[in-house]
């Protein structure tokens, strides 16, 4: 099994709610707390598991917003694991997660410096790497419905922008997702071969916006030139 | 990259403690100017050792959970932080039996075997704990053959400028001292100038287009989604100003170099002791200058994430 997330860069909206239904499920997980500092000071950060970021793709008038959450990869070639002097990173052979034995790590960070997608925090509070578990503790539980045993985020996700499944079976829903709708992964040259594949927004025809100027007729020159005249 | 403190004097300090000991380990086997006298070899070997230690002990301080630390030896097969441990510590009975056998006079064959093993662990080491940065795929400034040779030919060239210092002391003929001096304070220049020209060119790299798979069109941060820092702002975020930089890559490349050369011509030309010491103090305030710049230059690809347009 090689589980991970496929997000859906053309639904999702930015709400970060996936981040924190996260933080919510993980703060009592098996790697919590996440400790925040200054929750409510002047300069309040955290440990998270997932980060939303916002970027603006194209040039105006062909751009667009595109919001982009971003978890633990559960790479293939997981460098961060490899670095690990401690053995307290590791990968689960059976489907694949990343995870950090809290009893092992010492916080030496090497294994931050390893991830390129910023996956790994130091808990300031307990003195270890945390990291996404892939709600381990949540996907394999025997006692929750079927249908909720997937990531707190996915379940939370309010635009069903994440998907949860296996990559090694051909037939799941997020194989065949990422065929049709060309999945990819980010910074492939680096070669850690993420699990995690994002879908790219689908193609739309832009909206036409009202900037055409020189079509704008007598009244329309007549207004641009009081506008030019009148100091505002 | 946050240059860390205690990491800057652990690298500085042991490696400059491994150089001066496979050094004086060098200049024992092959009575460099005649043979140094007996106890100046065993107190350098001493100084050699505590430099190494102390080195790296303060390389824990920078850990967040330092009772695991023991766990760090167990990983050798794939880490090469853990390498550097395991080989760190290996060196010590090997050159502590060197000094043993050199201060009781006994068996000059094991003597020098000890040694030997001492001296190559001391190279490992050097090499590994060079290796932790230059393995790295997600920095592209270390990501380099030039890093293990800059690490051990600048840890060969302090340690050395203490075993110069040493036999002007000891009052041994000064001339292979300073030609050994010379050779390394050369290589050791040229393989930090060949870096520092080498990272001004890294040519194509990770850019914020493979970072979010938005290759074809131009792609600009709008949020980076935190409301303060991040662990990931504070390790990484720190950017170096151009100017900072390129003032401290002139001042280390004088301090560690220049000042150096031209003191050791007028120490040697006055026989002063003072001079000397003032060229050591001068390299290892060029080498902490030389080290703060490797990790704040070093740029990570995680920056891509926060707006950084290429790493």
């Amino acid at each position: 099994m090689r589980l991970g997330l496929v997000i859906d860069l053309d639904v999702c909206v930015g709400c970060h709610a996936c981040a924190v239904s996260c933080k919510q499920w993980n703060a009592s997980g098996t790697t919590g707390p996440l400790t925040d500092y200054q929750p409510f000071g002047a300069e309040p950060s955290g440990v998270w598991f997932n980060r939303i970021r916002h970027f603006e793709v194209g040039t105006y008038p062909n751009n667009k917003t595109v919001n982009f959450p971003m978890s633990c990869m559960h790479c293939e070639d997981a460098d961060c694991v490899t670095v690990c002097p401690t053995g307290a990173s590791y990968k689960r052979a059976e489907d694949g997660i990343v995870l950090v034995d809290q009893d092992k790590c010492m916080g030496c960070n090497y294994c931050s410096w390893a991830c390129p997608y910023g996956a790994r925090e130091l808990d300031r509070e307990s003195g270890t790497m945390k990291k996404c578990t892939l709600c381990v503790d949540r996907i394999y539980d025997q006692a929750i419905p079927e249908a909720e045993r997937q990531p707190s985020c996915v379940l939370t996700c309010p635009a069903h922008a994440r998907m949860f499944g296996d990559f090694d079976d051909p037939n799941s829903e997020v194989s065949k997702v990422v065929r049709e709708r060309e999945g990819y992964v980010l910074m492939p040259e680096l070669g850690y071969n993420p699990t995690n594949h994002y879908l790219p927004p689908r193609k739309h025809k832009p909206i036409p916006t009202d900037i055409g100027a020189d079509k704008a007729g007598l009244a329309g020159k007549l207004k641009q030139f009081v506008n030019r005249m009148v100091k505002r | 990259m946050h240059p860390a403190f205690s990491v800057i004097f652990f690298t500085v300090l042991s490696g400059a403690g491994f150089g001066l000991f496979a050094l004086i380990y060098l200049a024992d086997l092959f009575k460099l100017g005649g043979g140094l006298p007996g106890a100046y070899v065993f107190w350098t070997g001493v100084l050699a050792i505590v430099m190494v230690g102390v080195g790296l002990l303060s390389s824990t301080f920078h850990l967040a959970n330092p009772k695991n630390a023991w766990r760090a030896f167990t990983r050798w097969r794939t880490s090469w932080l853990s390498r550097e441990g395991v080989l760190s510590v290996a060196f010590y009975p090997f050159a502590l039996a060197y000094l043993a056998l050199y201060w009781l006079e006994l068996w000059p064959a094991a003597r020098h075997f000890a040694g030997a093993i001492a001296t190559l662990l001391a190279w490992l080491t050097i090499f590994s704990t060079a290796m932790i940065y230059a393995s790295l795929k997600t920095i592209r400034h270390w990501n380099t053959p030039l890093v293990p040779a800059a690490y051990l030919s600048l840890g060969h060239f302090s340690g050395g400028m203490i075993l110069l210092v040493v036999a002007m002391m000891a009052g041994v003929q000064a001339l292979p001292f300073v030609l050994l001096s010379l050779f390394q304070l050369f290589v050791a220049a040229f393989v930090k100038a060949i870096y520092y020209y080498w990272i001004g060119r890294l040519g194509a790299g990770s850019t914020i287009n493979t970072a979010t798979g938005f290759t074809r069109a131009q792609v600009k941060l709008l949020d980076a989604g935190h409301t303060h820092g991040t662990f990931l702002t504070q390790e990484f975020g720190y950017i170096v100003p151009k100017l900072t930089a390129v003032s401290l890559r002139l001042i280390s490349m004088l301090l560690a170099f220049a000042v150096p050369l031209v003191l050791l011509y007028f120490a040697l030309e006055y026989h002063s002791l003072a001079l000397g010491i003032a060229a050591l103090v001068s390299v290892f305030a060029g080498l902490v200058a030389e080290r703060w710049l490797f990790f704040a230059e070093a740029r990570h690809v995680v920056n891509l994430y926060h707006g950084a347009q290429r790493c």
